[in-house]
This record gives C-alpha cells, structure tokens and sequence, in this order.
C-alpha cells in the first residue's frame, strides 16, 4: 500500500500543505468546505419547510463555492475532488459524519448544531487568512453562523421534544470539535458558549474522548460513503462535462 | 463606434434579469490588449451558480459585435459587496419589485411595516420578506 500523505501531496502543489496562521493549511480547508457541501446537499428537497431547504441548499452552494475556489488554487479541482481516495482527504471529522447517530439519519436539530460548531470554526479560520478567496468566504460562514444560532436558540429553548434532539446533537458531536477547533478553541468556545447557554443547552460534562485522525487522513467510514456517492459519476466517466 | 464596454455593460444579470451586470458591481473592468478583450468580473457569492451564465453571455453579447478574441477573468480581491451595486441599480431593483440592499420597506406599496419570512430566497444575494401593509411577498437583496 502506497503512503496516503505521500499520495496526496503529488496532486496538490506546495501551498496546499503550508499552515496558515488560523491553524489550518489550505487542503484541510477546502476539504471541510468540500464534504460540508456534500453532506448539506442531503437536504435539497427534503427539509421542514420550504424556506429552510432553501435556506440550507445555499449554505451548501456557498460551502462548495469556497471549495473550488480553495482547491483550483491548489491544483486540478476536478482531479482533487473526484480522483483523491478517502485517506487523501484532509477534512476533519465533523464534516462527515452523518446528520444523525447512524448513516441515512436527517435530523434538522442535529443539523443546525452541526452547522454552528462548522461556521463557528470556519468564520475564525477565514478571518485569521491572508487570502483572497478566505475575505470573501469570511462573509458567507458569518451569515450561516447566525442562521444556525438562531436555530439551536429556537430549537433548545422550544419544545421538550425539539431540546431532546439538539442536546443530542451537541452531546454526541461536541468531540469531534476538538479536532475541528485545533488551535482556535478559547476563539471558537467564545462564540459556542454563549449560544448554549441561551439555547438552554449543556455542554457534555465529559470531555476527555476526542477523536481526531482527519487531518491525517484517518476518517470515519462514513467519509467512504460520502466520496462514493460525489465520486461515481466522474470515475465511471472520467473529464466527463455537464 | 461601439465599445467593447458599451456591449459588456449591459448583460444583464442571468437570475436578477432588470439590472445589468455593471449596476450589480460585479463588472470590475474592460480592456482592449490588442485585438483582445479582457473583461473582469466578480462573483456575489463564492458558489455563484450564475457565473458561468455570465461568462457565456459576455462573449455571445461581444461576438455578435465582432468581439471575437475575449478573455472572461474571475477576480475576487476586493470582494464584493451589496455597497458595489450603483444607484441605477438600486432604483432598477426596486422598480421590478425586489427591494435593493439597505431597504426593508415593501418595493410594491412602500410600508415600512414588512417581516422578514425567510433569510434565503430565490437566489444567494435575496432574502424573502412579506409586507403587512399589502400583504404581498417579496424578495429583498441582502445586504453583505
Ligand atoms: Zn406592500
């Protein structure tokens, strides 16, 4: 078995794996942007209310905007996100997990918790990166940021059914901030924290598993699932144009 | 004579059809290189489904004035904001019913009194609000 690092970095070029001073290097940016699109285009056509499938299909266009932004500056976009395998991936594990505990699972509240962990992490990533396409997409995870929050707000200090799912949701994603917030957590907890609280929502009292591997290209089987179904078209059809 | 700017300034926006692409802001630059046109533009939004329309229709307006060598760049720094669309654009904007960026009053009856109903509408750059004083809904240019 060839290397996975030393796989990946012959498709990308020298910047792509260069840390930027908002702990993260290009690629593992990109690729947050890239499965977060992928995962959030699960709810074209079937969220709650029409407005709200709107809503999350354009937080979706804009994830993957910034992707190809990030990835055609670091080499073939279509090359990179259709022809790099799962251990090639540098995304965190967040971004691929399920919208639920098991694949298949679309939970709206798992959803917007999920979405205010990303943008939170995401707007501060952007805004500590000298780079043109980070000022751009700065202003876009700014606005998801605020429609999650006003989800989790509504949806944790709502009915006792509508906390049970997001206090789920915090609970079972909140380790895998750990690794989402590398290197910004005091950052990213001044913009969470406060969120919860007026939700009316708890942070899990334990906080010692912290599962990470994303960023070395150790991901969950999920991200496999998620690849197959962006990759088939173009790996039964490879240069294959719409 | 026709300049390549005259032809490129008034594409019009493929999903806001009434302002054109210069009123938007989104028109950054036209220059002649020779025989070659070089048109700069830039995106509202990173994942602007409307882009490549724009490309394809700044070459088509161009070609059939016999702009055939055109080089379509995409720039993004400065990035673009709603404070980039021009005041003829305000005023198209709020004549087709679409309340320009800045604005929350109604495009149809001018209350003041309007909710927002959803934070994304039809398209990346609009909200949809709804007017209490007519009762009709419309979408309003978000402003970023
Ligand atoms: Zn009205």
């Amino acid at each position: 078995m060839t290397d996975p690092m030393s796989e990946g970095s012959s498709r990308v070029n020298q910047q792509a794996r260069v840390p930027q001073r908002s702990g993260g290097t290009p690629l593992e940016l990109a690729d947050d942007a890239l499965i977060a699109a992928q995962r959030l285009s699960e709810w074209v056509a079937r969220a709650p209310t029409l407005e709200e499938d709107v809503a999350l299909t354009n937080i979706a266009l804009d994830q993957l905007g910034v992707a190809r932004l990030l990835l055609q500056s670091l080499g073939d976009e279509d090359e990179l996100a259709y022809r790099r395998g799962d251990a090639e991936f540098r995304n965190c594990l967040l971004v691929e997990l399920p919208f639920g505990r098991a694949r298949g699972d679309l939970d709206f509240g798992w959803t917007v918790v999920w979405l205010l962990f990303l943008a939170a992490a995401q707007k501060l990533r952007y805004e500590a990166w000298d780079n043109e396409v980070a000022a751009k997409a700065v202003k876009e995870s700014a606005y998801h940021l605020d429609h999650a929050t006003q989800w989790v707000i509504r949806l944790g200090d709502g009915t006792s059914l509508s906390r049970e799912r997001v206090q789920a949701a915090v609970e079972e994603l909140w380790p895998y901030t750990h690794e989402l917030t590398e290197g910004i957590r005091d950052d990213w907890l001044s913009i969470v924290e406060p969120v919860l609280k007026e939700a009316t929502l708890v942070k899990p009292s334990h906080d010692t598993w912290r599962p990470s591997g994303g960023r070395s290209g150790r991901h969950t089987e999920h991200l496999s699932y998620v690849l197959a179904e962006m990759q088939a078209l173009h790996r039964a059809h490879p240069g294959v144009q719409w | 004579m026709v300049t390549p700017y005259d032809v490129v300034s008034k594409v019009v926006d493929p999903e806001l059809r009434v302002v054109t692409i210069a009123e938007l802001g989104i028109l950054r630059d036209v220059a002649q290189e020779g025989a070659r046109v070089v048109v700069t533009i830039t995106p509202t939004y990173s994942g602007c489904p409307a882009m490549d329309a724009i490309r394809e229709d700044i070459r088509k307006a161009l070609a059939r004035k016999g702009f055939d060598d055109v080089a379509v760049v995409t720039k993004l720094s400065p990035a673009w904001s709603t404070d980039m669309i021009t005041p003829a654009g305000h005023e198209a904007l709020h004549r087709a019913g679409i309340a320009p960026p800045g604005s929350t009053a109604c495009p149809h009856c001018d209350s003041a009194k309007t909710l927002q109903i959803s934070r994304y509408a039809s398209t990346p750059c609009q909200a949809l609000r709804r007017c209490l004083g007519c009762a009709e809904p419309f979408n309003a240019v978000k402003t970023l």
